[in-house]
Parts: structure tokens; sequence; C-alpha cells
């Protein structure tokens, strides 16, 4: 077999496992959602702390980073030639629909997406998923769950901040270029853009996000015998199957903006 | 569902093997052991005598239920595991205990207590806080009321395995399993876990609990011969049982010699 037909085999082979293995963490979640309610939310909630809160001043400081090095520009180029007027629609498909979800993400799976794989790595190496299920407790319930629900509120979360700090930023570099744009002008267009779809596939999009950067980093942290010295080859598959796959679930949405 | 009571006068049968074959966990996944016919009873002591690399954690891991036999049938609290749902397998192993070798498996985040309280909160769904009463007895049984705070890296490798014995006896299991389970301990704890397995085997240690059964896998069988029970042999694939300590005496098979005579412990 060649090389073409090797990759086509792993890539298929790849694709299976990860998508029984997301199958089997839905499952989990719908048939356990509420066993052991007092071990489970803590974890959960530990995890929101991790990817999202901890998260909010690097996200933050992209967003105003961001904000005044794109947004502030575009405004200020919109302006120039007269077309201020699709300042809003500019916005909303560039920050809202496409920079905001995407950024999330990847800085969610950039700190805490590739320190899952080598937690969950390292405690399959050792010998320390078995240990669970020896006491009865199903590691996917324990380890996968609270995670891959805990990234999906936090990218959630972290993609409303990024806008919001983004849209923001972006009028203050707009306002020190002097652009004769009046704050209410710009947030009208941007409320004018905005339509009620956008915030169903943003929601949508950031819980996708984080659910598959989750059960990436999971899968191969978990659903393989590891050595110690695998850990790190895990981790480096792992950000590169979520970024691939994150795109591909953008390509979809745009495919779904399109035709709406 | 099938459940087997042979003889109702016998303690009933915990571990049924019929012509079981064990495959190693790790790929290429090859035949280990072949041919494991083997029943354990409430209260038995079983050892389990094997040399390095003779297959003795995939042969305890599909004993305890964690690893399928790759041929044959394994019953476990007379039940077949094959024939069972998921939240079945998950609710008999429960009533188990599987203690590691390597220093107990703990989880490096969590504190000794927090290790200990892990299943009894699980499987209760208890807070911390409402198990550290069971987990505080566990603890004092086993010598760990000292070192409950301290994460398993701020403990010796000999508290560590004495930790991961603490955590499987937490939800007080019917039968406990052990890997090796005083390879490499210090003297003082390799004394300390002989005299408790065997009040453990005589019903001395929890109240209204009948003797435990236990199960050791090791390579040092001399630590053992004049405290278990039963005996078994593992070597080069083959399943040898040999059944008391008269047996155990009169086996000639090398591989025993060599059992005998390794000695493991450290310091």
């Amino acid at each position: 077999m060649g090389l073409a037909g090797r990759t086509l085999l792993n890539l298929t082979r790849t694709t299976y496992r990860l998508g029984a293995f997301g199958l089997i963490t839905l499952g989990v979640t719908f048939t356990k959602f509420n066993t052991a309610p007092k071990v489970i939310r803590p974890l959960l909630r530990q995890q929101i702390h991790r990817a999202g809160v901890r998260l909010l001043p690097m996200v933050g400081f992209l967003a105003l980073a961001l904000g005044l090095a794109i947004i502030g520009q575009t405004v200020a180029l919109l302006t120039q030639v007269g077309a201020q007027d699709f300042v809003g629609t500019v916005m909303v498909a560039v920050v809202v629909r496409e920079l905001g979800p995407l950024i999330a993400a990847l800085i969610v799976l950039a700190r805490v997406g590739t320190a899952t794989v080598i937690e969950l790595g390292t405690a399959r190496a050792l010998g320390q998923v078995e240990a669970l299920e020896a006491m009865g407790i199903d590691p996917v319930h324990y380890l996968v769950m609270p995670r891959v629900l805990g990234l999906a509120v936090s990218i959630l979360a972290l993609t409303v901040y990024f806008i919001l700090g983004a849209v923001c930023s972006g009028y203050l570099f707009a306002f020190l270029q002097d652009v004769p744009l009046p704050p209410g002008e710009y947030f009208r267009q941007l409320a004018r853009a905005l339509q009620f779809q956008d915030f169903i596939l943003l929601a949508l999009k950031g819980v996708a996000f984080g659910a598959v950067i989750a059960t990436v980093t999971c899968y191969q942290g978990l659903a393989q015998p590891l050595r110690l010295e695998e850990v790190a080859a895990a981790a480096t598959r792992a950000v590169v199957h979520s970024v691939v796959v994150c795109v591909l679930i953008d390509a979809a949405f745009i495919v779904v903006y399109l035709l709406m | 569902m099938e459940t087997r009571i042979a003889n109702p006068a016998a303690p009933p049968l915990l571990i049924e093997m019929e012509e079981v074959a064990v495959a190693s966990a790790r790929p290429p996944q090859s035949i280990l052991l072949s041919g494991i016919n083997w029943s354990v009873r409430a209260g038995d002591y079983w050892v389990v005598g094997g040399l390095p690399g003779s297959g003795k954690t995939d042969f305890l891991a599909v004993a305890a239920g964690l690893q399928r036999p790759a041929r044959g049938t394994h019953r476990l609290f007379g039940r077949d595991l094959t024939r069972l749902s998921e939240a079945e397998q998950w609710r008999e192993r429960r009533r188990l205990g599987l203690v590691f070798d390597s220093g107990g498996r703990l989880f490096s985040h969590l504190t000794v207590a927090e290790n200990v309280a892990l299943p009894i909160c699980y499987h209760r769904n208890w807070t911390p806080a409402e198990a550290s009463q069971r987990v505080d007895a566990v603890l004092e049984l086993t010598g760990l009321t000292e070192l409950a705070q301290r994460r398993p890296g701020e403990i010796s490798y000999s508290w560590r395995q004495r930790a991961g014995l603490a955590r499987s006896l937490a939800m007080e299991p019917e039968m406990l399993l052990l890997e090796n389970p005083v390879a490499g301990l210090e003297l003082r704890h390799l004394q300390w876990w002989r005299e408790f397995l065997a009040k453990l085997a005589r019903g001395e240690v929890f109240v209204d609990h009948p003797p435990m059964t236990l199960v050791i896998a090791t390579h040092d069988l001399q630590r053992w011969a004049d405290s278990a029970k039963q005996f078994a042999l593992l070597d080069r694939g083959r399943w040898l049982l040999l059944g008391d300590r008269r047996r155990l005496s009169g086996c000639t098979e090398p591989v025993l010699r060599e059992l005998l005579a390794t000695d493991t412990t450290a310091g």
C-alpha cells in the first residue's frame, strides 16, 4: 500500500474511533448525567474555572489587541471609502461569526486542551484509569464528561466576552483616529446587522468547538494504551486533530450562514 | 442473566473460570495464559505465583472483570460478565477491591484522604464532609491518619502502597485482589501487610464483616507460603493449580523453586 493509501486508511480509522468515542461520551452524558452529582458537579465547576474564568484575562487582552489592530482599522478604512454603512455587517461577519468563536477555541485548545492530553495520557500510562475502573467508576463519566461540558460552556462564554471586548476596543481605536462615526451609529449598525440566527449559531458553534476539543483531547489521552514517552506525541496529535475538526465545523457553519 | 449455586452448603463461588485464556491488554494482544480452570469461594485465601512477565497483571484484570478473557467462560459472583449490561458490570465490580502494585496507582492531584474518599463519595453520592467519618475509620485501620492530608508524591512508596490498600477497602468489598502487594516495601511495612491481610482473612478487621476472600498475585511466593490457604502458579503460558499448602510443599515444578527463592524486598 502506498503512502496515500496508508494516510487514507489512518484517517478513516482515526475518524471512526473518534466518532465512536464521541458517541460513547454522548451516551454516558445522557445516561449518567445525574449519577454522583456531588462528585461530578465540583469537577464540572473546576473545568469551567480552568477553561473559562482563568482564561478571561488572556481573552480580554486578545480582544483588546485584535479590536485595536483589525476592527479599528477596518472601521477607519470603511469610513475613508465612504462605506461606513457597512461597518455593522462587516463586524458581524468577521467578529461575531468567525473571529470570536475561533479565537476562543484556539486559546482553550492551547492552554487547556494540551494539558488535558498530558494529564489523561499520564493517568492512563500510570494505570490510574484502570484503578478507576477497578473502583467501579466509569472513566468516561468521571474524567471525560466534566471536561466536555466544561469546555463547551467555557468556549461559549469566552466567545461572548471576546466579541464584546473586540467590538468596544475597535470603536476605541476608531475614536482615537477621529473617524466621524458616533458611538450611537456604530452600535446601531451592529444591532441592525445582527440577526436572531446569529445568536443561535454562535451558541451552537461555541458549544460544538468546546465539545470537539474536549472529545479529541480526551480521546488522545485516554482511548488507547499509552506509555509515558508517547504522551507528548499524543498531545501534538490532539492539537492537529482539534484544529482540523474545528475548521471543518467552521466550514459547515459558513455553509449554513450562506443558506440562510 | 445467570446465577449458579452448585452446592448450597458450600461457601458461594465468587470467581469461576472455565478454559479461560488471557490476552495481553497492550498490543500485540497475544495470548499470555490459557487453559485456566479455577474457582474461588468466599473465605478463600489464594496466592497465584508467577515470575515477572508471566501475565499476573492481565490475569488479575481478567479475574476482576476489567478485561475480557480471550476465550472461555468467566463468572464473577456467579454471573457471566459477558451477559451483563454495562451498568450491571459496573455494579458487580464494586463488590471487589483491587490493589495494584507500583504504589497503589493513586491520583497524584488528590490527597491520601481524598483518594480514599473517592469511591465512597462516587458510589454513595456523598460530599467529602459526609464521607469523612468513614474515611477516617479506614485511614486509622491502615495507620494512615497522620498522612491523610499529604499527596502521594509527598509520601514514601511503602505508604503509597498502603494508601492503595486503604482506597480499595473503603467500600468494604467482599473480595480483595492484590498484585505484588509487598514488592519493594520496607521491612516494617512488610510485617504490617502480612499481619493485616491475615486479619482480613480471619474477618477481624471490619465489624460485622465475614472473613474477606483474598487473591494475591505475586512473584515472591515465600512471603505468603505460610499464611495463604490455596496456591496456583503461572508458568510460561501455563496455569498450574496446586491447591492447599500440602500440595505446595509436594510440588516439583522448577518455577516454584524460583518463586520461593525470589526476594524483592528493599531496605
